[in-house]
């Protein structure tokens, strides 16, 4: 009962919280409210007219939705690239590094989910798919295996997190029965949720370009590219903004660690060029459409070339030291990274797996306005979450929003209002 | 309308207590009878039945005419297959045309089940230089020979593999059927399948009232929703009573030959023991029960 009602205050302060900030605050929040309602709106004609809406078609029958999909599973991935090296090269502060991977996640998942519902045909109907209302065709459809790995992932770092934020709030260290299992527990289902949904294309023999083995280690390395890329700038941004001390070596740790994932990215993708092209068979077709597109058709040509070009110049940049280490580079490094594995994933995954269909059709897919609305309307809602878990994370696990012991009340105002400010305010 | 009937037709009021009686009513029997909609390859036959009438009455009204839908099942020692002579195709495309009305495939959007691919006889049978676009003023023309291709009803189906809702499966008779009540729309199918033979709908369908096929199956040419997939059934409403699908018969140069391949005097088994058969995609193990042949 002590303990619900302590809850009740945690989720009380926590509201407030998210209801303060400052200008900087409230105008990313209405920046982010704006695409939302956009993306809402285009969703709510999307659902009206149907997926007609977008550019998808039979021969290319995913798109946009699902290739955004698949590059938000690597990001939420990334979290284990922090859980790993924290517990192995013991950075201070750990706890709230690896914390910050883990909202990630969760925010990132969210999406993930987002995506793959905006797809669907028939969203109302997706209880189809839950037992036992539903029939999920388990183990056979490895979807099926996806939608499960998600929501145990999802569900394990909401755990952690809400545990971990709560003990704090409380005033109390964090159980290590609970958290250590579960964390230790989130490193395979990492790259449990990764190598399964690269598994959802690899094991389709109708298409050529997915089903090549190299597919799920490839999914892997850019994973530990871009998710490491976003955290890097998050964990710049609240030592910026925060009291929050992150050293410079553990930013270094990340981007060399990222320089590796780069170049094991690009020599999985070159291995793969040399078998299509030396063999030359006709399944050469798909990286063909890609790198050079065929006959006139050549849409998707310069984002291959920008995609390889960026993560050229970021594996340059971060595995010398001198500029890994130097604000500038490193920054742009873990730009390209993630600008390069985005269109990688985004465009160059999905699309050329399609082009040209399964008769030999080409048709040339390139998202209508209500894919990229209601794209945005994704990323916003995730970031939107991501900013708010932020907003009540950092200034607990600062220690600055306490339960007051006893007498069931929050600490002084003074100490809140600090916390309001914390976030963008310096 | 009749003047005598428009007074029997006003609606009685509904009073607040029957109402809640009715509802109270509809939710303790969608609860009672295994938590409302199923899967139509789980429900059983009884169930089946009155599921099939409201269908009709549905259909009836939605075109003004009346809808038959069949509940048929497959019958035993019945496995169909599918033969296609390419020496003799000339790519009229009169199958593509007879199965839209058949199968009362939309008419705006398009959706066609059937696809003919115009070859160069120099490639042979080569889908990266095949043209499903051909518009000539007559066929066949020169240099070129034609490969119709739809749904090959493998015996071990890629599409159903990947449907995480089992949304479509094989029927005892080999025919990949789909309900199109629980299809979620997520188009893993159409990632699967070999053969673009899984067509989605992109939009609203819509067949013009003069133009329905009234003869109907649960499982086959009945209206589809939009978001859903839908594909070839080898005209279930037809060869489960016991006829031709619709492309067979209209073929004009006999080119498509239909039947069971459990059954040795049948043709297809004729054809299979005397001709040389081949599938599509052999490299893929799908193992169509659609074979094609020089005749």
């Amino acid at each position: 009962m002590k303990t619900l009602r302590a809850f009740a205050g945690f989720v009380a302060a926590s509201l407030r919280l998210i209801g303060q900030g400052n200008a900087l605050y409230w105008g990313w929040i209405a920046a982010l409210l704006v695409l939302i309602v956009s993306g809402a709106l285009a969703y709510a004609e999307q659902l009206r007219v149907g997926l007609g809406l977008t550019a998808m078609r039979d021969q290319v029958s995913w798109g946009f939705y699902i290739g955004n999909f698949t590059f938000m599973v690597g990001v939420a991935a990334a979290a284990v690239v922090l859980v790993i090296p924290a517990y192995v090269y013991h950075w201070k502060p750990i706890r709230e590094i690896v914390m910050f991977g883990e909202l990630l996640a969760v925010s990132s998942i969210v999406m993930c989910l987002l995506f793959v519902t905006v797809d669907l045909g028939r969203p109302e109907r997706f209880w189809h798919l839950i037992p036992p209302f539903g029939r999920l065709n388990f183990p056979r459809s490895i979807l099926a295996w996806d939608v499960i790995v998600l929501n145990i992932y999802l569900l394990i770092n909401l755990v952690v997190v809400t545990h971990v934020l709560f003990r704090a709030f409380c005033g109390r260290p964090y159980s290590t029965r609970l958290v250590l299992p579960l964390v230790l527990f989130s490193i395979p289902m990492a790259i449990a949720i990764h190598t399964v949904t690269a598994f959802l294309y690899n094991g389709l023999a109708a298409r050529p370009y997915w089903n090549a083995s190299i597919l799920a280690p490839q999914f892997l390395a850019s994973a530990f590219s871009s998710g490491p890329a976003i955290l890097l700038a998050v964990l710049q941004l609240l030592r910026r903004f925060t009291r929050f001390e992150i050293r410079d070596e553990a930013l270094w740790k990340i981007a060399e660690l990222m320089a590796y994932a780069v170049f094991m990215n690009l020599f999985f993708h070159g291995a793969e060029v040399f078998k299509e092209y030396y063999s030359n068979t006709e399944h050469s077709l798909y990286t063909r459409y890609w790198f050079e597109g065929i006959g006139g058709h050549r849409t998707l040509v310069p984002y291959a070339w920008s995609a390889v070009t960026l993560q050229l110049i970021a594996l340059g940049l971060l595995i010398v030291p001198a500029t890994r280490r130097h604000v500038i580079t490193l920054n742009v490094g873990a730009l390209a990274t993630y600008a390069g594995c985005y269109i990688e994933k985004g465009m160059g995954l999905i699309i050329p797996g399609f082009t040209p269909d399964t008769l030999g059709e080409i048709y040339q897919y390139s998202p209508t306005m209500t894919e990229l609305r209601v794209a945005a309307g994704v990323f916003a809602v995730g970031f939107l979450l991501f900013t708010l878990l932020l907003r009540v994370t950092v200034p607990i696990l600062l220690g600055e929003l306490r339960l007051a012991q006893g007498e069931r009340r929050f600490e002084a105002p003074e100490a809140s209002g600090a916390a309001a400010a914390v976030l963008t305010e310096r | 309308m009749d003047k005598n009937t428009s007074v029997d037709d006003r609606p009685e009021p509904v009073s607040r207590r029957k109402f809640a009686t009715c509802a109270a009513a509809a939710a303790a029997g969608w609860v009672l009878t295994a938590c409302g909609p199923r899967r139509l390859h789980d429900v059983p036959r009884d169930r089946l039945r009155q599921l099939v009438r409201d269908m009709e009455r549905e259909y009836s009204a939605r075109y003004g005419t009346t809808v038959a839908v069949s509940d048929a099942g497959p019958l035993p020692g019945v496995l169909f297959g599918y033969a296609l002579d390419i020496s003799r195709c000339i790519g009229c495309r009169r199958c593509v045309y007879a199965c839209v009305e058949e199968n009362n495939l939309t008419r705006d959007p398009q959706i066609h089940w059937i696809r003919v691919l115009q070859m160069d006889k120099e490639h042979g049978v080569d889908f990266t230089h095949a043209d499903p676009y051909y518009d000539p003023e007559q066929v066949p023309q020169e240099g070129h020979f034609y490969v119709p291709v739809s749904c090959q009803q493998c015996r071990d189906a890629p599409c159903t593999k990947v449907c995480p809702t089992g949304a479509t499966w094989t029927e005892q008779d080999g025919i990949v059927v789909i309900d199109y009540d629980w299809c979620i729309g997520c188009r893993c199918c159409m990632a699967a399948c070999p053969y673009g033979a899984r067509h989605f709908n992109w939009r609203t369908p819509s067949v013009p009232p003069a133009e329905v096929n009234p003869s109907m199956h649960y499982l086959g040419n009945r209206p589809r929703p939009r978001g859903v997939v839908e594909k070839c059934t080898f005209c279930i409403q037809r060869v489960r009573a016991g006829r031709y699908p619709a492309c067979v018969e209209v073929c004009p140069v006999g080119a498509r030959k239909f039947g069971n391949l459990l059954d040795p005097d049948s043709e297809i088994r004729y054809i299979i023991e005397h001709k040389r058969v081949m599938v599509l995609k052999e490299e893929l193990n799908t193992m169509p029960k659609f074979f094609y042949f020089y005749g």
